[in-house]
């Protein structure tokens, strides 16, 4: 499936707005280099994939995926998550470190890391995020320059907030030391108490526990507070509604550092999708309206919010065939992220293709200060390969996640990645095999 | 008519709620109700329109009157009766809602009549097994069996449900006989305005085409009938309403109260009542209570429903 080769991409519509590049070229790549881009560059005896015009952007990145090892490798391992990284085109990953112990020692982050190394011949790199508190209980910080040293990238509770004003403080505070940055989910869980749904008129109607908006917007208010009184460096995971796309604009304004991630399925579902009592539909944050829906979309396109990044949550089978109230929260992202964003986003005119690159590669690892990913003659190559014009229907049985719970199943998308080369290894989907 | 008398279907196999069932529907169903209230005045009283057909009663939440209920209504069909009976707490030990149901299944049931805390559990149900549910209750969500009987009651009383003005008092956001009795009440053409403190008043609400009020003295005058709702003070923290007491000064159901309203108020309960606090004794006891003509509709209706389910055919 990986191979480890040199190769010639010809006709390749090179995308990498930071290397001012938007053309259709050869790439030659030798020993994991870039070695020559050009227009009709001679095979020199390499193996040539010919892309026919399909898009290469610098590799993209996923920063919010749950690979649930060690733990749950029931639900996914390290290597079906870079099986599933790959086949969704993207070349690195955050991994959150809600795992079973969490990853709130720095041996933890050492595995996940091996573990990535392991995966796939390593085309996919594995970065672990640390917790930030001690077993993510949120009551003392976890060891988080160790867990930095150890190769932690960033800091998270998430699946939970960090809910003390007084610890999230003090790992603002703490983390300013080596620049790292705390990853929050939002939510004031005294008021998305017991809440399985959006709160709104479609939960009433569907007599569902509702988690009302306004759990989010306390909690980012309140965090806003925090960050501009620490100085600290923060993101807010998948936001999911309204207000919160304004709050974020508003502290950008005013110079805090601080930034945002949406994620697929809050950009193109919305509430009304619930009335299947469908559990592929339940996740935290919940569907909210259409109008928080369309509210993310402009958010995205205003640079308000800076990243799309999954949330990809897998659940096994059994533990989501269930009644609605007794499923886990989460879906599976990785393998219809981009299938999505240009069906529903590109093609609605909120992100010019130019653009994916800013969404998908450059902000996440600015934000994770990691080096950014350029298309151009002696870098490293790290490519991700999408073509735009296939169409293709969702199909979770082919998917290289261990779990398949996704609410997009059947859906109909344009648009899909083919491959990716990283680390001098390249995947191929079956489209350029 | 006669029972026994070939009819045409309902427009779903399963009763799931009363969202979205159609009012040709809902007037069959009161249709067949009122001959089976026939059957019940008999000497004999039982009719074997579901002789050799076996349904499960499912209760994963404990209920005594809805589970005599429906299974008084079977047993005057002539159906087989199986009755589970299992804690939610049970359920977490292991097995699952949808193993449970299938081992249920494969012994050859054709009806399963459940209740669970969970909303949109029938619904699951309905799409994991090849029986016909019918939904006696799924948490918050709908009682559509309670809301049918509710409205036969007032049928009667009423000649027609056309016009009527239903006020609808309590926790209408923890209540799924609010929410099936708004759906149904709406579909044949009653207007209904639900009342409580905002706190139980849930979001949205009007979208369902009814009004919001939270006095109920201002209510009253203008309603032909009040569905007293059962309050409860929660259990977990966070209880939407500070203290009992102060809820019966603000939204009890007493004499005092009906009585500025220059007109009789019907009025109805499903049970079981907690006397004195959110209707007064007298109340519940006054020409003007229905109560126990809901709980003998309530057999009646239920038979109805089983009986009419089996008329359409699942799916493949």
């Amino acid at each position: 499936m990986v191979k480890t080769m040199d190769l010639l991409f010809t006709s390749a519509h090179i995308i990498d707005p930071a290397a001012g590049v938007d053309d259709v070229r050869d790439i030659r790549i030798e020993h994991g280099l870039i070695t020559a881009i050009g227009e009709d560059l001679s095979t020199g005896g390499l193996e040539r994939v010919d892309l026919h015009g399909a898009l290469v952007f610098p590799g993209f990145m996923d920063m919010h995926v749950h690979a649930r090892e060690p733990g749950y490798e029931y639900k996914e391992t390290i290597a079906t998550c870079a099986a599933a990284a790959a086949a969704g085109g993207f070349t690195a990953v955050l991994t959150m470190p809600n795992t079973n112990p969490p990853a709130d020692d720095a041996s933890v982050i050492r595995t996940v890391i091996e573990r990535g190394m392991e995966a796939l011949g390593g085309a996919v790199d594995v970065y672990p995020a640390g917790t930030v508190t001690s077993g993510r209980k949120g009551t003392a910080l976890a060891p988080l320059a160790e867990l930095w040293d150890a190769g932690a990238r960033a800091f998270t509770d998430d699946g939970a907030p960090v809910a003390s004003g007084g610890i999230l403080r003090l790992a603002l505070e703490y983390t300013k030391m080596f620049e790292g940055v705390i990853l929050q989910h939002c939510e004031d869980l005294t008021l998305s108490a017991g809440g399985l749904v959006h709160e709104g008129a479609v939960s009433t109607q569907l007599g569902l526990p509702g988690c009302p908006a306004i759990a989010e917007e306390a909690c980012l208010a309140r965090d806003l507070r925090i960050v501009e009184f620490t100085g600290g460096r923060y993101h807010a995971q998948h936001l999911s509604c309204a207000a919160s796309v304004h709050m974020i604009k508003d502290a950008k304004l005013s110079g805090l550092h601080v930034t945002a991630e949406v994620t697929p399925h809050h950009l193109t579902l919305h509430d009304e999708v619930l009335r299947s009592f469908n559990p592929n539909t339940k996740v935290n944050p919940p569907l909210r309206s259409k109008d928080d829906m369309m509210a993310l979309r402009e958010g995205l396109r205003d640079g308000v919010i800076d990243v799309i990044a999954t949330d990809h949550a897998p659940h096994s089978f059994d533990e989501k065939e269930v009644e609605f109230a007794a499923a886990p929260f989460g879906i599976v992202g990785l393998e219809t992220a981009i299938g999505l964003v240009i069906t529903e986003i590109v093609g609605t005119g909120y992100l010019p293709l130019q653009r994916l690159p800013e969404v998908f590669s450059y902000n996440p690892r600015r934000i994770l200060g990691l080096p950014i990913v350029k298309i151009a003659e002696g870098e490293k190559a790290n490519l991700t390969i999408v073509d735009p014009t296939i169409a293709w229907k969702v199909d979770p049985a082919l998917f290289h996640s261990r779990s398949r719970n996704t609410p997009f199943a059947g859906r109909a998308l344009v648009g899909k990645a083919v491959g990716i080369y990283n680390h001098g290894k390249v995947f191929l989907g079956p489209e350029l095999r | 008519m006669d029972p026994e008398q070939k009819e045409l279907p309902l427009s779903s196999p399963h009763l799931l709620g009363l969202d979205g069932v159609p009012a040709r529907d809902i007037t069959r169903i009161f249709e067949t109700a009122e001959s089976f209230k026939e059957v019940l005045g008999r000497p004999i009283k039982r009719v074997p329109s579901l002789q050799g057909i076996t349904v499960v009663n499912l209760f994963f939440e404990s209920s005594t009157r809805t589970r005599i209920s429906f299974e008084l209504a079977e047993k005057r069909l002539s159906a087989d009766v199986i009755n589970f009976t299992a804690s939610d707490s049970s359920l977490s030990k292991g097995e699952t809602l949808k193993d449970t149901a299938r081992n249920i299944e494969a012994m050859k049931v054709d009806m399963v009549v459940m209740r669970h805390s969970a909303a949109g559990a029938p619904h699951f149900l309905a799409r994991v097994l090849h029986s016909h549910v019918l939904n006696a209750g799924d948490g918050a969500h709908e009682h559509p069996t309670q809301g049918l009987l509710d409205m036969l009651t007032l049928k009667e009383k009423f000649g027609t449900l056309e016009g009527l003005h239903i006020g609808i008092v309590g926790d209408i956001a923890h209540s799924r006989v609010a929410l099936s009795n708004i759906y149904g009440l709406r579909t044949m053409g009653a207007k209904v305005t639900v009342c409580g403190p905002p706190t139980m008043i849930p979001r949205g609400i009007e979208m369902l085409g009814v009004d919001v009020c939270h006095r109920i003295d201002d209510l009253i005058p203008h309603v032909d009938a009040l569905n007293v709702l059962r309050i409860q003070l929660e259990r977990e923290a966070g209880a939407r309403i500070p203290t009992l007491r102060e809820y019966r000064t603000y939204f009890g159901i007493t004499r005092a109260r009906l009585e500025r309203a220059r007109h009789p108020v019907t009025i109805l309960h499903p049970g079981p009542i907690n006397r004195d606090v959110e209707l007064s004794a007298d109340v519940a006891d006054s020409e003007h209570s229905v109560i126990l003509d809901q709980v003998l509709n309530g057999v009646a209706i239920r038979m109805a429903v089983l009986y009419l389910l089996t008329l359409s055919p699942l799916g493949a």
